[in-house]
């Protein structure tokens, strides 16, 4: 739920608040990582949490420290750039939100806030808070497609889709890869991430000729890369900013078990 | 210098087939001899990518992010248009074109909007066999919605997310060549230049952003598809790492920048709260169907919206304009609003806002309706503000959005040097001065997917199979040093000011006077600020950390660096065009209501700017390629 600031008819005023950060830092794959501690008083409740790190940054800077590193793109939630761990939760503390779009009215005076990079062995740390997430990237790269050809797609109103099967691949398909499934899960399983986009396109019939294929292809590659397996934790969907349901894991077993059948 | 256009002769709805039909062709077991380098890695360079390599060129992609599937394709929300007609409301492919190029106000070719017009239909095809869950009936066709004004339902749409969408679909097919084999893969790279040998390009150099490595990497041909340049004005609706380096170091280059002044201003954003501001997020204007626009008729009233009496409030849109009313076109929505702030009616702790109020719609619909509707925009605005537009207006500001200018290319997506191309967002080529809702996606795709294809290969036909002059040439060495150089130079200025800070005093310049309303005195007055700020720049910018390693700061440096000069020319290009057309409004050309006053005698043209260096001041050279219409008549924009 939305911890709410402000109710209707009262008037909006910005108060600056002070929070106490505790961030990792680590230059580079190899270097042995650290916390770093540091306070900040000039919070504001409309700031987001990563204009939050943006004033941290400018702050060293103008003490000719290095910033904090940290990835991020769009800041509105789609992208999947951002993908930091906060108090020990992935995205931070509000549902269905990436943690671009968590915005510090969601926290108050005093609060003790620790910023973590997503931890999986398939996730190597590149600097500070940013993250190889390459992996991702191979498991598609696997099969996470339809083999057609640019110019030889038939009229696109030839083959009806019922709505309902569509709407239910589009919810796997909003997937935004940003690894937050693989930073709550104990075994940094991928599954959800693999299951998300293997159900998408499994339901649709563009996609299920190469079901069989693609499944094998991409639950391989997965254990490849060094994920962890299921064990139905479900920390996942909890996490996932687009709220992906875990039975998109249970459509990818259901598949893949009928791939080693068939 | 000659701009040759390079339109195909013959009536608008043949020239493209006829073109495709005499382009010459590359056969198949030459096509691997051929490397094809793509920068960008949206809607326009993975649909790119992926289909030259389909077709058995060797590709190599490079995109700035951690993945392609991050460009900011991505977050376009509304749909993206094709005249399939499918809801039989009369639509046609000569109607989409001519809505388009009405749209852009008489300021693009009309043969490249045909074009994009005719192979839209194509898109939707190709984006359904991938897979892209675009919205369907009842029935299992596909549905449709009508957008952005206009008469008919044209918009395919995947609820707010069809860019996500659509860009994931282009991502795939690109991922399926990485797999195969035809397509090298470099993601955190940034291009840093244009390698040019003997007046063609031939390679690129790029910055490896992980490790800081400068590589050098030759080609038969160099397509740019980088997006667009809104972040000059520091805040916009852009991801935060677009960017216009790789146009900008292609324009150096010798590459011709078109048409730098036109930007698109979105009206219906989420405005400033503070200093810290990183972004800026855009909701729906299609808030605007039921919201109607507001702000007290006193200045400084400070009374809560709610207690506002209606008698005292200035609903200005409806007042201005009866006809359309809170429906007027984007650019005209936006000024209005710029200009009941600067008369100081302006609302929250800024000023800089105006009121969006949905009470009239719920009272009338009922707040399930409007939920219906609208809930996720109500949702997203609550999360952000703070404040909830069920009960209370919200507030919103216009925000830069997208950048029709670009770099110059003919009819072929070439741009003046031969060999490098430019797709997308990043050339100029098919909106005019104003980009009408749901076409940047289909320009993206239908540059990437069909237009390439094709003309690529016609130009490679002409290059002789496995041509290298090694990445040893000193050409290569020369950008390779100049990279490095300029790197080496940010990192030593060790100065007092962050480049953050640099960048939001240019981009406050920007936005001032080169935003929503331009005039002769602020914009010769933006030129001087600007550059008495780059040289600043220069002088006191800090930069932390070191070039081998991440350092997302050295990257904004140079980035920012070339926001610099292009600020500049976008001033200039604004004070060359004394007219007033799409998003342009130049104070000075106005009609006596106030509304945009085109002058087709005399601007009647695309302007190519020539970089010629700077020093203290950007020099450059105009060239004009005039736009002649054969097929549309000309026509004055009312929306009293």
């Amino acid at each position: 739920m939305c911890f709410r600031v402000f109710v209707a008819n009262e008037k909006v005023m910005s108060k600056n608040f002070t929070v106490h950060l505790k961030y990792w830092r680590q230059d580079g794959p190899t270097a042995k990582g650290y916390f770093e501690e540091r306070t900040l008083d000039t919070v504001n409740e409309h700031m987001s949490f990563l204009e939050m790190l943006d004033v941290l940054n400018e702050e060293l800077q103008l003490e000719g420290k290095d910033p904090v590193e940290f990835d991020y793109d769009c800041r509105e939630g789609i992208c999947g750039s951002c993908n930091l761990v906060i108090n020990g939760q992935a995205h931070g503390p509000k549902k269905g939100t990436a943690c671009c779009q968590l915005h510090m009215r969601n926290y108050k005076h005093g609060d003790k806030i620790t910023i973590e990079p997503p931890r999986a062995a398939a996730f190597p740390v590149i600097k500070d808070l940013v993250v190889d997430r390459s992996a991702f990237d191979r498991i598609i790269e696997a099969g996470g497609y339809v083999s057609v050809k640019t110019g030889s797609a038939q009229e696109a109103n030839a083959r009806p889709i019922e709505k309902e099967t569509s709407d239910i691949a589009f919810d796997y398909a909003t997937c935004i890869g940003c690894g937050a499934c693989v930073a709550a899960c104990p075994n940094a399983s991928a599954s959800l991430f693999t299951g998300a986009k293997i159900a998408h396109l499994g339901l649709l019939p563009q996609g299920q000729v190469e079901q069989s294929n693609r499944v094998v292809a991409m639950v391989d590659q997965m254990s490849a890369e060094g994920f962890g397996d299921c064990s139905n934790y479900g920390e996942c969907e909890a996490v996932c900013p687009k709220e992906i349901s875990i039975s998109a894991i249970a459509e990818m077993r259901k598949d893949y078990v009928k791939a080693m059948f068939s | 210098m000659k701009l040759d256009s390079k339109v195909p002769e013959g009536p608008l709805e043949q020239k493209w087939s006829q073109h495709k039909k005499t382009m010459k062709l590359v056969a198949p077991n030459n096509r691997r001899k051929y490397e094809v380098i793509f920068v960008g890695t949206g809607l326009a360079g993975g649909a790119g990518a992926a289909s030259l390599a389909e077709m058995g060129y060797k590709v190599k992609a490079f995109c700035i992010q951690d993945s392609a599937r991050r460009a900011h394709s991505i977050a376009a929300q509304g749909g993206i248009n094709a005249a399939k007609n499918y809801p039989n409301d009369g639509d046609s492919i000569y109607r989409l074109f001519y809505d388009t190029i009405k749209g852009g106000d008489y300021r693009s070719r009309e043969a490249n909007v045909y074009r994009l017009a005719e192979v839209a239909n194509n898109i939707i095809d190709q984006a359904v066999a991938q897979g892209v869950p675009f919205a369907r009936e009842y029935s299992g066709l596909l549905a449709n919605r009508s957008f952005g004004g206009a008469q008919v339902s044209r918009t395919f749409y995947a609820r707010g997310q069809t860019g996500q969408q659509l860009l994931i679909g282009a991502y795939q097919s690109m991922m399926r060549q990485v797999q195969e084999g035809n397509i090298d893969y470099y993601t955190r790279h940034e291009m840093l230049d244009v390698v040019i040998i003997d007046g063609v390009a031939r390679g690129i150099i790029t910055r490896d952003l992980v490790t800081g490595e400068i590589t050098r990497h030759e080609a038969d041909a160099v397509v740019l598809a980088t997006g667009g340049y809104g972040n000059v004005f520091y805040l916009s609706t852009n991801a935060k790492n677009s960017n216009v380096t790789a146009a900008w170091r292609a324009h150096k280059k010798g590459a011709l920048f078109a048409n730098p002044c036109f930007v698109q201003v979105h009206p219906t954003c989420i405005p400033v709260s503070g200093d810290y501001q990183s972004k800026l997020t855009l909701m729906s204007e299609s808030l605007r169907n039921d919201g109607r626009v507001w702000v007290p008729r006193k200045k400084g009233d400070d009374r809560h919206p709610n207690d506002i009496p209606d008698a005292e409030r200035y609903y200005y849109l409806e007042e201005r304009y009866p006809s359309f009313g809170n429906l007027v076109p984007r650019d005209v929505a936006s000024r209005n609003a710029k200009i009941v702030c600067d008369d100081g009616l302006g609302v929250g702790e800024t000023g800089l806002a105006v009121y969006l109020d949905f009470r009239d719609a719920i009272k009338r619909d009922g707040e399930d309706t409007v939920r219906a509707k609208y809930g996720n925009l109500f949702d997203m605005y609550e999360n952000i503000a703070g404040e909830n537009p069920y009960k209370q207006p919200m507030r919103i500001f216009p925000a830069v959005h997208y950048t029709m200018g670009g770099l110059w290319v003919d009819y072929n997506l070439m741009t003046n040097i031969p060999g490098l191309f430019a797709a997308g967002e990043a050339n100029f080529s098919d909106h005019g001065a104003n980009r009408l809702g749901a076409s940047a996606l289909m320009q993206g795709l239908s540059d990437g997917y069909f237009v390439l294809p094709a003309t690529i290969g016609n130009y490679l036909a002409d290059v002789k199979p496995g041509t290298r002059y090694g990445t040893d040439h000193e050409a290569f060495d020369e950008a390779a040093k100049k990279a490095q150089d300029d790197i080496d130079k940010l990192l030593s200025i060790k100065g007092k000011r962050t480049i953050i800070d640099f960048h939001r005093s240019l981009g406050k310049i920007v936005w001032d006077k080169i935003g929503i309303q331009r005039s002769k005195e602020g914009l010769e007055s933006a030129i001087k600020e600007i550059q008495a700020l780059r040289e600043e720049f220069w002088k006191d910018v800090y930069v932390p950390g070191d070039k081998n390693n991440y350092n997302k700061y050295l990257e904004f440096a140079f980035r920012v660096a070339d926001f610099f000069e292009l600020a500049e020319l976008m001033a200039k290009d604004a004070l060359d065009r004394e007219e007033s057309c799409g998003c342009h409004l130049r104070e000075e050309f106005q009609t006596e209501d106030g509304e945009a006053l085109r002058n087709d005698e005399d601007f009647s043209y695309v302007s190519a700017w020539e970089y010629k260096g700077v020093n203290g001041k950007l020099d450059t050279e105009l060239h004009k390629e005039p736009l002649e219409f054969e097929f549309v008549e000309l026509k004055q924009r009312s929306y009293k």
